[in-house]
């Protein structure tokens, strides 16, 4: 008994014992993730939780095509769009249409529509090496706190979910044409806190 | 001209749909000019890619939890 292989390595099937291990070893990364999404603590620790149990209830269903934790991971996914839905009925967002003082781009760029000297982007090294950082994530994250809600739910359901701008559409009442311009909006935001909180300070 | 701020406008569009012909152009004309623009085009892109980079790292972290 003393040579088996490895438990729960590679895309196989984890036996019983070693899926809650597993489970738990993922559990802080899906928290955060669903704390992007949600932007609230409990909401995002229920998600979490309902995913887990319905990986464990659903089990049978995992059929090995995937890795298991990517698996957990799509069931999160649903559990965050329950979610949002749930806030959205709540009235807990904020309308999305008007948004004048948003200020986004006269900051960043001159009425020329050149940048603002201070707010020319430079160079951050290797993509590769960027996502790899501990530290860029741990940047990112807290840009993504300091993002508008409205701002922030846009983004992560176009570049987390990966949801298709028209998805996006009808799940927040929303035209594509203004989606397009919160994910400009949202992305010259993140690029400029991620360049002034990561680059700099690494 | 295009300016800056339009250009950004098509480097964050081209990544929610596929640019017209003109756009394409004109982005990519743009592009040759401008030094900071070029730079913040790649940073969109690194954006449109936390999401899989999440997703793969969430498999990878407990594989070398188990590994170890």
């Amino acid at each position: 008994m003393t040579d088996t292989p490895p438990p729960g390595h590679g895309d196989g099937k984890p036996d019983a014992s070693h899926r809650m291990e597993r489970l738990a070893a993922v559990r802080p990364r899906l928290l955060s993730f669903a704390r992007m999404q949600l932007r609230d603590n409990a909401m995002a620790e229920d998600a979490v939780q309902e995913a887990l149990m319905a990986a464990i209830e659903k089990d049978d269903s995992f059929a090995g095509r995937s890795g298991y934790e990517t698996w957990v991971f799509g069931i999160l996914k649903y559990k965050i769009l329950d979610g949002l839905r749930a806030q959205k009925r709540q009235g807990r967002w904020q309308p999305l249409e008007a948004e004048p003082d948003d200020d986004t781009l006269d900051r960043l760029f001159q009425q020329s529509g050149h940048w603002h000297r201070h707010e020319r982007p430079v160079s951050w090294g290797q993509p590769d090496a960027i996502l790899e950082s501990d530290h860029f994530w741990q940047v990112f994250d807290a840009c993504m706190i300091a993002l508008p809600d409205n701002v922030a739910r846009v983004f992560s359901l176009r570049e987390l979910m990966g949801l298709s701008t028209e998805d996006i559409c009808r799940e927040v009442g929303i035209k594509e044409n203004n989606c397009w311009v919160i994910l400009h909006r949202a992305r010259l935001r993140l690029r400029t806190c991620l360049e002034k909180g990561w680059l700099k300070e690494e | 001209m295009n300016k800056c701020r339009e250009a950004t406008k098509l480097m964050s569009l081209k990544q929610d749909r596929s640019l017209t012909f003109q756009e394409r152009v004109s982005l990519k004309l743009h592009l040759m000019m401008c030094h900071a623009c070029r730079q913040c085009d790649k940073q969109f892109t690194l954006l449109h890619e936390v999401g899989s980079r999440f997703e793969a790292d969430i498999e990878k972290s407990t594989e070398t939890d188990h590994t170890r």
